[in-house]
Parts: structure tokens; C-alpha cells; sequence
């Protein structure tokens, strides 16, 4: 069983991206985020910015644009909301190539759009550049409540458990003839959700188990201390430093 | 149970009238009463569905509220001394891919200690006297997940003896283990100074090990004394489903524990 | 129904981040009782769970995307408490690692996501259980109702903050009518996992689901061919639960406040659209709260429409960001105090 130490939104690397101090990076990303919807929708220039901003933090973590631009498929459903605010919104109307279309809606489109892809480039950075237990390590370091980061430690590790086990149950479905084709075999697999369930927390119980009887309390004990030196802390708070100063320019002009 | 009796004041065990019940209603343990000395190795044999692992699971007090006590080294298990009481008793589950759960073997055998409040070079020393204990030293940087099934064991047992514990309490330590991991760690186990209390169906590598050996049937101890003579009871042992293996004979075995 | 950055605006993200960080906090005190040693991995499992079903997206016909929410799932195998928590965090997962749902947006998404349908899911199951017979179907049915009824509870409230706080102005009518009647659908499929889930649970292992406590058998055990009692506990439990209904209670209400009282003071541009189609004009009338310092999105005495406007974004976030610190801190601070003599004692 994988312990989920690795996920397959990680990129291997050693780049000083790879290197900073988990929650450095958090704190650099939730930041830059907040920078950028703050910003008002008309000062187009600046997310452009902000978008080559990105570009240079990719490029320092030899992030391939390939690699980063598959990644930001997760949109499509609300790029397709987007694409359809010109036509449903209110308002004055203009015309565009026969199509009648609303202005606030195609400001809409564009500030969900222009927000909402930089926001999800952010995060695609800090997952293809920070490991799993990192990331709760990190989120640990920023005082998040243990009890959250316990369950999301939970988590991770019973999303590899799921995945094992509902790949034994597919094995043993198939050996025995059956094969998902329809809706009549939605049944089937909905049964199988509640068995996958209790078989799942039976596996993971016991690694529980195992974990409390060497003392565990409720959090991770610190094996290796992660501590962020001014330097690093500088280093990844120039992304949404640089981001604030096009923001407030943004705002001035 | 006379023989043991005065060995109580020094015994790492001693569990007494426990009884337990599951939440559905699955009752598993009708009064279990034994004694472990220090330094001891003894085996728990019983057939499936004996109560084995409830047991077990009452000795760090991960199962409690039926009846009964429990006590390791004079200390009871209980909700005040539960951190203590886990640091004593160090349990080596049966499937070592339950155990072991950090990305590496040095930080899934410095997990323990480090729960304890342990830091810096004191960690690191104990992790490395545990791995050296099982003879694994080298593998220090490796994902656990990348040995074979019986170095996983073998750490195993090492993330338990970081803990320095009192009692290792081992659940079936040779099941799935091929001849020659299965003799690698008889000898680890028979290295070691602690007291052993080990769970198995294997019932020549409890001879070989435990000079002693209890045997839980329907929730309670129905035996009780030296290993060779419990196993060549064949009417004890038929008894309580155990079985020995095909041309095996505890007669003919010297032993030199 | 995952709302990226940007889509809603930033003083309605800071206010929904605020209500968010409350219902956390509360559900952090709550938790604390309803999870013990054993159920904690639980919490992880059912995290896991929906971190998967959320994953199934449905496109949707106005262009949103829908997908199983999970939160009745959660509050009835683990507890309303901990169900906020783990609904919250596969939330915070999905926005750092998957970009699913913006971190900016996150107060909205656990707002709507998290809290609505565990609140409403729950409520609707303990009312539900109380009236049914006590029986195992009893309970599977009672999941089937409350999961039905959670999903189109998210639409609304979903539906509510965006006719608030929505940066785009399509008319609060078509996102209703786009949201609720999509995730009335979604709620059927919803609550046909999460009743055939808890089903197959309380079957096998009705120790696990919280919701089904109630029912469990009175232990007894055989020493010696006696039967003993189990010792009863039954009473604190039962002292518990008035406690959970009044915090249950409050948070909802703190909730419903929270909207309310935005939607109310804030005139939100598609509740105006809505006034000015049905001929009500809004502008004649003076808003009661047009003097607070945030009305109407700009910050009072600054000239500059851009900037007065972001500034208030700006406040805004701030005083999420400095509100959810301190609340977490306090909260941390509190555990810490009360756990450490427990915890120290034995080492």
C-alpha cells in the first residue's frame, strides 16, 4: 500500500521551488490569490502581469507549460458558465460578429475567467511542487487545528486505500462475468459503494491501530523540524509581494 | 496456574477476569486470567475466532470496557497511564503493511519515539540501536513499501523496539514468511531481552521459540505450561483445533531454549 | 457547484469566509465529543469518500457543473460536528491540491457545501429517526429524505450568495432555476448512495454510524457463567444531545443571519435587476444601512469609485483573514490548554 507520499499531481524535481518550506509556499499562494481578486476586472494589463508572474515561478520550478496547462482542465465546467454569461446576463447589448451579446455579461465572463485561471494556476504550482504530507506539514506550521489536519492525513491515506480496494472488487466483479454496461447495473455498483466502505475503514482501522499503539495522540509527532529561514520566507513572498504592487498600480491608473 | 503465581511481583503482565463484549454484540473474551514474568517468552496458541487478537487489543488498552483487569508491569491499563502503558507495550501487528505508514523506514521507526516527545540526536540514536537490532541498518532511507515482505517484518519489529517497551507482543510474526526470513527472525526474537508474548498458529515456531505457551479456546485460557508437553497432549490439542504440521513431532525436537 | 476565485465578489467572500470560520470553530468543540479514538479514522474515511464523489462532475444545463456533495453522508455516519469538519476540509484539499473551487472562494464553498447540507441534512434525519420506528430501515430511510433534501438546500443558499455577492448579473431567476432544479436531481442520485451506504453500515457495522446510536443493544457479559451489566451510559449521552441540538440550533441560526442580513442590507445588484423587472423602484428608497462603513461595496469618504470599492475588498478580506486567525488561535489555544495535562501526565 502507498502511504501517500507521493500523488500523481506532484512533479518530482529539485528545483528552489521544490526546496522552499512548505508553508512558505501555502502562505506565498493563498496571498497571491487574494491579490489577484482584488483586483478590479478592468485593469486588464494587470492579470496579464500576474499571468507572466506565474510564468517565472513555473519556469524556477521547471514546470513544463504542457504539464501546467492539462492541469488547468479542472476549469472547463466554469469556463463553459463563462463562455454562456454574455448571452444570458442583463443589460445594454452589443453586437459582435451577428450575436447579440450583454456587456456586463462579457465583463463577467472575463473577470470569472482572468480570477478563476490564475487562481487554479496558483494551486496547480503549489501541488506539482510540494508533496502530500508536505502540504499537511505545511498547513500544521500555519496552525491550522490539528484535528483538520488529522482528518485530511486520513484522508490521503484512505484515498490509496479506496483506490486498492475498489480495484480488488472491480478484479473479483469481472472474474465472475460481471461487467458495468448500463443502467440496469447502476445497482450493482451503488451495493458496491456500501460494501467498498465498511472495507475500506476495516483496512484503514487497523493501520489506525497500529498508529495508536505507538502512541499516537491526534497529530504527527515532528521527526524533522520545519522551520523556514527570512530568506526563504522572502524568497516565496516575492510572488504576491510583486503581485500587490501591480494590484495597487492596478487600482491607481 | 500455580507455577506462575509467585512470579507476580516482578510479572510484565497480568490480566485478570477480563471479559469483553463487541458493540454488535459479538462476545469474544468470557475471563481470561494469566501472568507473564519479565523476560519471559511465551506463546498464545488457539484456533480461529479464539478471542486472539480482542485480547491483544486489550493489552494497550485500544479495546476496553468489559470487565476485568489489566496490567503491565504494575501498571493498569486505563485511561490515566495510557500513554505509558502504550510506550510498554509494544505491539507488532500481523500484516506489516498496517504498520508501517511513513514514506520512509527511518521516519516510520522514529514515528514511536517521536510521539513520545523525543527530538534531535537522541531520535536518531534509538532509531539506528532498533534498526541494528533486526539487522537493517542499510535500509534506513528506503520506502518500506519497496522491501520484500520479510525486511517489512523485520522493521516492524524495529518501529516497536524504538519504543523500548516492556513487552513485545508479536500477532502471527511467520505468517507469509518464506523458510529462511521465518529463521532470520527467530533469531532476532530470540536476540532480544524483552519480555515476548507471541500470538501464532504456527505451532513449531512456537516450540521453537516460547518455552511456554497458553492456549485460549471459547474466550478463556483452557492451558497453561511448557510448550513440548501442551503440543504432544494429542487429546488437549485436538480439543482445541490445533493441529500440527504433517510429520511433525514435538517429541523429537531438542531445544535449546 | 465549486465557485472559483473572482465569481463572487470580495466583501460577500470575507462575510461567507467569517460565517465559514465560525461554523468550523464551533464544529471543532462539537467534534471533540463526538469523535473518540476509534471513530477518528472514520472522519478520514468519509473525507476520502466525498474528496471521490465530488469528483463526478455533471455538466449542468446553464453551464455550472453539479456533482454529489456528500455532506448527509457525513453528518449521519460521523455526527454534524465532525461532518462540517470533514466536508471543510476535502473543500480546503480540493482547492490546494486539485485548484478545484478557489481559496479565496472558500468560505462560499464551505459555507454552502459544508454547513447547509450537513445542518440540513442532519436536522431532517434526527427529526425523522425520532418519529419513525426504531428500526434499522427506519434509518436508511431517514438518510434517503435528509440527502434529498440537502442537496437543493446548497442550491439555495448557493443561489442566495450569489444574488448577493455574484460579480456577474445574470438574474438571481435564472440561477435559481438553473441551480435548484439541477440539484434536486443530483439530491435523488445523492441520496440514493448515501441511504444505500448507511444501509450497508449499519448492517454490518452499526458501531460506525453515528446516527444510529441510539439503537444499539444493551450489552451484557458472561464471567464465570454469571451475567454482568454493562455499565450504563446512557444518561450522559442523553444530556449531550439536548446540548447538540441547541448548538446545532445556533449555528444554523447564525447562518441564516448571516444571509439574511446580507441579503437584506447589502442591495445586491440581481435583487435589483429583480425589482426594477417587476417595476419596483428600488433607487427611490434609501437603504437602512447605507451608512455603514462597507455599504454598497465602497468605503465611505473616498472619492474615487475604483478605489473606494476596492478598498472595501480589501477590508473585507483583511477582516476574514484576522477573524479566522483569531478564531482558530482561541480555539487551538483552549484544546492545548485542555488536553495537555491529560496528555503530559504519562510521559
Amino acid at each position: 500500500m502507498g502511504a501517500g507520499h507521493a500523488h500523481r499531481l506532484y512533479r518530482h524535481g529539485h528545483s528552489a521551488v521544490h526546496a522552499l518550506p512548505p508553508h512558505t509556499k501555502l502562505a506565498a499562494a493563498f496571498g497571491f490569490v487574494v491579490v489577484v481578486v482584488s483586483t478590479p476586472r478592468e485593469a486588464m494589463w494587470a492579470f496579464g502581469v500576474y499571468a507572466v508572474l506565474l510564468g517565472v515561478v513555473a519556469y524556477a520550478a521547471r514546470v513544463p507549460a504542457g504539464f501546467l496547462l492539462k492541469r488547468l482542465l479542472i476549469e472547463v465546467p466554469f469556463v463553459a458558465f463563462a463562455v454562456l454569461m454574455p448571452f444570458v446576463a442583463e443589460g445594454e447589448r452589443v453586437e459582435v460578429l451577428g450575436l447579440s451579446l450583454s456587456v456586463s455579461g462579457l465583463w463577467g465572463a472575463w473577470n470569472v475567467l482572468a480570477k478563476g485561471t490564475l487562481g487554479v494556476a496558483a494551486s496547480v504550482l503549489l501541488a506539482s511542487t510540494t508533496e502530500l504530507r508536505s502540504v499537511l506539514l505545511g498547513l500544521q506550521r500555519l496552525r491550522l487545528p490539528p484535528l483538520l489536519v488529522q482528518i485530511a492525513s486520513f484522508m490521503i491515506r484512505y484515498g490509496d486505500v479506496i483506490t486498492d480496494e475498489m480495484r480488488r472488487m472491480r478484479i473479483a466483479r469481472e472474474s465472475r462475468g460481471f461487467e458495468a454496461s448500463g443502467v440496469r447495473h447502476w445497482g450493482v455498483l451503488a451495493k458496491s459503494a456500501g460494501a467498498l466502505f465498511i472495507r475500506s475503514y476495516e483496512r484503514g482501522e487497523r493501520v489506525h491501530l497500529a498508529m495508536v499503539s505507538r502512541g499516537y495522540a491526534g497529530s504527527m509527532p515532528v521527526i524533522d523540524e520545519v522551520t523556514a529561514s527570512r530568506a526563504q520566507w522572502s524568497y516565496a513572498l516575492a510572488l504576491p509581494v510583486a503581485a500587490l504592487v501591480v494590484c495597487v498600480l492596478g487600482w491607481a491608473l | 496456574m500455580g507455577s506462575v503465581s509467585d512470579l507476580v511481583n516482578t510479572a510484565s503482565l497480568e490480566v485478570s477476569g477480563l471479559a469483553f463484549a463487541y458493540p454488535d454484540g459479538h462476545q469474544a473474551l468470557f475471563g481470561v486470567d494469566f501472568s507473564i514474568a519479565r523476560g519471559e517468552r511465551v506463546a498464545l496458541l488457539g484456533p480461529n475466532g479464539a478471542g486472539k487478537t480482542t485480547l491483544v487489543l486489550h493489552l494497550n488498552g485500544i479495546l476496553s470496557g468489559g470487565v476485568g483487569t489489566v496490567k503491565v508491569a504494575g501498571l493498569p491499563v486505563g485511561k490515566e497511564h495510557m500513554a505509558e502503558v502504550r510506550r510498554r507495550v509494544g505491539i507488532v501487528f500481523q500484516d506489516p503493511d498496517d504498520q508501517l505508514f511513513m514514506p520512509t523506514v527511518r521516519e516510520d521507526v522514529a514515528f514511536g519515539p517521536a510521539a513520545a516527545g523525543l527530538r534531535g540526536p537522541e531520535l536518531e540514536e534509538r532509531v539506528d540501536r532498533a534498526l541494528g537490532r533486526v539487522g537493517m541498518a542499510e535500509f534506513k532511507d528506503r520506502p518500506p513499501h519497496h522491501l520484500s515482505f520479510g525486511q517489512r517484518r523485520r522493521v516492524a519489529v524495529a518501529t516497536v523496539l524504538a519504543m523500548e517497551p516492556e513487552i513485545l507482543v508479536l500477532d502471527e510474526p511467520s505468517s507469509n514468511l518464506d523458510p529462511a526470513s521465518r529463521r532470520e527472525l527467530a533469531d532476532i526474537l530470540r536476540s532480544l531481552d524483552v519480555t515476548v508474548l507471541m500470538v501464532t498458529h504456527d505451532l513449531p515456531y512456537a516450540l521453537e521459540l516460547c518455552p511456554r505457551a497458553l492456549i485460549l479456546s471459547e474466550g478463556t485460557i483452557a492451558a497453561d505450561g511448557r510448550t513440548a508437553e501442551l503440543l504432544a497432549d494429542d487429546e488437549l490439542m485436538r480439543a482445541h483445533r490445533l493441529e500440527l504440521p504433517f510429520g511433525f513431532d514435538p517429541r523429537s525436537v531438542t531445544m535449546g531454549a | 457547484m465549486h465557485v472559483p476565485d473572482g465569481f463572487i465578489d470580495a466583501p460577500i467572500s470575507a462575510a461567507t469566509g467569517l460565517v465559514a470560520a465560525t461554523a468550523v470553530a464551533v464544529s471543532l468543540r462539537g467534534a471533540r465529543r463526538e469523535l473518540d479514538e476509534r471513530t477518528a479514522p472514520l472522519a478520514g474515511l468519509v473525507a476520502a469518500f466525498i474528496f471521490a464523489v465530488q469528483m463526478l462532475n455533471f455538466p449542468v444545463a446553464a453551464g455550472t457543473s453539479g456533482h454529489l456533495l456528500g455532506g448527509a453522508l457525513a453528518a449521519i455516519l460521523v455526527g454534524p460536528y465532525t461532518g462540517v469538519l470533514c466536508v471543510s476540509v476535502v473543500l480546503l484539499m480540493q482547492g490546494i491540491l486539485f485548484a478545484d473551487g478557489g481559496l479565496t472562494a472558500l468560505g462560499v464553498n464551505i459555507t454552502d457545501m459544508a454547513v447547509v447540507t450537513t445542518v440540513v441534512a442532519y436536522a431532517v434525519f434526527r427529526g425523522l429517526v425520532k418519529v419513525l420506528p426504531r428500526r434499522r430501515g427506519s434509518i436508511t430511510a431517514a438518510s434517503f429524505v435528509a440527502a434529498v433534501l440537502s442537496v437543493p438546500a446548497a442550491a439555495v443558499a448557493f443561489t442566495l450568495i450569489y444574488a448577493v455577492g455574484g460579480t456577474t448579473d445574470v438574474s438571481i431567476g435564472k440561477v435559481a432555476t438553473a441551480m435548484i432544479g439541477v440539484h434536486v436531481l443530483i439530491g435523488i442520485g445523492e441520496a440514493a448512495i448515501t441511504a444505500l451506504t448507511v444501509g450497508a453500515v449499519v448492517a454490518v457495522r452499526p458501531d460506525l454510524v453515528y446516527g444510529a446510536r441510539g439503537l444499539q443493544r444493551k450489552l451484557k457479559l458472561r464471567v464465570d457463567g454469571e451475567l454482568v451489566d454493562v455499565p450504563d451510559t446512557a444518561p450522559v449521552a442523553a444530556a449531550r444531545s439536548h446540548r447538540k441540538v441547541w448548538i446545532t440550533g445556533l449555528v444554523a441560526s447564525l447562518v441564516l443571519a448571516g444571509f439574511v442580513s446580507f441579503y437584506a442590507s447589502a442591495s445586491p445588484d440581481g435583487l435589483e435587476k429583480v425589482a426594477a423587472d417587476k417595476g419596483i423602484d428600488a433607487k427611490t428608497e434609501k437603504h437602512a444601512t447605507s451608512d455603514s462603513p462597507l455599504a454598497d461595496y465602497g468605503v465611505k469618504d473616498v472619492e474615487n469609485a475604483r478605489l473606494s470599492g476596492g478598498l472595501a475588498g480589501v477590508i473585507g478580506v483583511g477582516v476574514t483573514v484576522v477573524a479566522g486567525t483569531g478564531v482558530f488561535w482561541t480555539v487551538r489555544r483552549r484544546r492545548t490548554a485542555d488536553v495537555s495535562p491529560a496528555g503530559t501526565s504519562g510521559v
